[in-house]
């Protein structure tokens, strides 16, 4: 094949400088903005406050707080309390709507898939704050249920409880976990259900035995992008919450706005860090061996 | 596809229902109290008022806030695209340990509550010199928004068949031809729907903006400032309304258009 010299010489080097040129920007992100931020996060964690922007010698005295101070231990507890009973939440009101997105809605699946994914396009501040108006002392419940005479007095124990961040989270994340349990419902071929059908499996063990194992992945991604944002939120405690119900994302933004001690606030998103990643191996293990009975 | 629906869910018809009614139904009264005429959010009603819109439109910090969340979300969405594009298609085609490696880091911020992202760019913008400001902002955003792009277009890439870019390759194409000619057009689709991804996300974004804003908020921010003043809670409302009746028309304007197009691909 006749090849010219110059574009013989360009091939050669074409590869090298479009590999190049792809790899830049996704390598740039990811070690700089990604890796590299994250180990500054390690690091101020471990130096003790000055008031400096990376504060000043060695020390776990970051860390000896956290773990010596009851009230973190506390904060930590009902953050992942409040992150867990919001992410079965989801989960299990999730799956039903999954279900039926899959296998019975029919010519109305767009519609439905349609209205579900709408709350993503609304403000997720103000799908909070909607739940304060509800909730609040002078609010819509309030006022709805002296309307219909049920109370004469506002009740105060709707505001300003774990319970209402617990609903307002379970609000907010609710279509976070349809789409990755229908896409795994989907991907279940119709002719596994008629099988276990056709060997005397009843529906419920249909279910059971093979849909559930099958869905798991789905099960557990829509788990993961409900219960990383919800453990960490500091907007919900903040609108919903009160006092009582302070979560560590709360503390975190406080050591780096009010309390201005950075050190300790980092070594709180270590922590963060470290429990998100024990319970996600955790949450593994145990999948895994449920998934080797089943 | 659709021939194995069946007709009847049993109880999940009324199921699904009842579930779009809790999802909907807080939002509906963000709606109904934006037209009502008084600045308390409770029952009774106390009269039909479009005031708090006239308000929206003459309030020219709000109007800078939008202007503001729009460049953002702009650039946010062509960065994170680019990056989404790259990192996969090098992931997919390149069979480097390194671009694998990249792509796994950059799905990352999925694992990292929105918090953590906050805190470790402030560190690193301080550090840099650059400050709390509106390029930190995309920065912040740019890292919310990769995890959903680079997924959506590696399943992309993933589902383009090897042969198509073996036939251009034999064809004597290079490797810079065979993404841009062939490639990149095949994956068109799913790079509108990673963009679109892109800018909705930063559109809304608030607690990773929260940290990073210098002196001019954005929509979500501005919210924020807003939600202390009861008095600014019925415009607050107005504009959430607003927000959602622009979002079903462009979410409902996409899926228009999604069924239309010829040759619509999985995205």
């Amino acid at each position: 094949m006749p090849v010219e010299s110059g574009s013989a010489r360009r091939s050669v080097a074409a590869p090298w400088m479009f590999q190049a040129a792809m790899g830049l920007p996704g390598a740039f992100v990811t070690l700089v903005f990604i890796l590299f931020a994250l180990a500054l996060v390690l690091f101020l964690a471990l130096r003790g406050n000055d008031g400096s922007l990376l504060g000043q010698g060695f020390t776990l005295a970051n860390f000896e707080a956290l773990v010596t101070d009851p009230l973190y231990a506390m904060v930590m507890a009902r953050s992942l309390v409040i992150a867990g009973i919001v992410t079965l939440a989801t989960v299990v009101t999730a799956y039903p709507v999954a279900w039926y997105l899959a296998f019975h809605a029919g010519r109305r699946r767009s519609l439905i898939l349609f209205l579900v994914t709408l709350p993503f396009w609304t403000s997720y501040l103000l799908r909070v704050f909607a739940w304060r108006i509800i909730l609040a002392y002078n609010g819509v419940l309030n006022s709805a249920l002296i309307g219909l005479g049920i109370i004469d007095q506002p009740l105060t124990l709707f505001i300003n409880s774990p319970a209402a961040v617990v609903i307002t989270l379970a609000h907010a994340y609710a279509p976070f976990a349809i789409l990755p349990i229908y896409v795994a419902l989907e991907a279940i071929p119709p002719s596994l259900k008629e099988a276990a059908a056709d060997l005397g499996a009843k529906p419920f063990a249909t279910f059971r035995r093979v849909i559930l194992p099958l869905s798991m992945p789905g099960v557990m991604a829509g788990a993961v992008v409900v219960f990383v944002p919800t453990v960490g939120d500091y907007v919900t405690p903040a609108l919903v919450g009160g006092p009582a119900s302070t979560m560590i994302g709360s503390l975190i933004q406080s050591s780096f706005g009010k309390a201005n001690d950075w050190p300790f606030g980092a070594a709180l998103a270590v922590a963060v860090m470290a429990v998100i990643l024990l319970v996600g191996l955790v949450t593994r293990s145990v999948n895994r061996r449920a998934g080797g009975i089943a | 596809m659709t021939q194995r629906a069946t007709a009847s869910g049993g109880w999940l018809g009324p199921y699904v229902i009842a579930y779009l009614v809790f999802l909907y139904l807080p939002v509906a009264l963000i709606v109904l109290f934006s037209f009502n005429d008084a600045v308390q959010a409770a029952f009774p009603l106390k009269g039909f008022t479009l005031s708090w819109y006239e308000a929206l439109l003459a309030n020219e910090t709000l109007r800078g806030a939008l202007m503001n969340s729009v460049g953002i979300g702009l650039t946010v969405s062509l960065v994170a695209t680019v990056c989404g594009v790259t990192i996969s298609y090098l992931e997919i085609h390149g069979r480097s340990r390194f671009a694998t490696l990249v792509s796994a880091v950059a799905r990352l911020p999925l694992l990292i509550p929105g918090v953590v992202i906050g805190i470790a760019l402030l560190i690193l913008v301080n550090l840099s010199g650059l400050g709390p400001s509106r390029l930190s902002i995309v920065i912040g955003h740019v890292l919310v928004a990769l995890p959903a792009t680079v997924i959506v277009l590696r399943g992309r890439f993933q589902a383009i068949p090897r042969s198509i870019a073996e036939a251009a390759e034999d064809l004597g194409a290079h490797d810079g031809v065979v993404f841009r000619r062939v490639m990149l057009p095949l994956a068109l689709p799913a790079v509108a729907s990673a963009a679109m991804l892109a800018f909705l996300t930063s559109f809304d974004e608030f607690i990773v903006a929260f940290f990073l804003a210098g002196t001019e908020p954005t929509l979500p921010l501005y919210i924020w400032s807003q939600l202390r003043f009861p008095k600014s809670l019925p415009m607050v409302m107005a504009l959430g309304s607003a927000i959602l009746a622009f979002s079903i028309l462009l979410a409902g304007a996409a899926e228009v258009l999604r069924r239309h197009s010829p040759g619509r691909g999985p995205a």
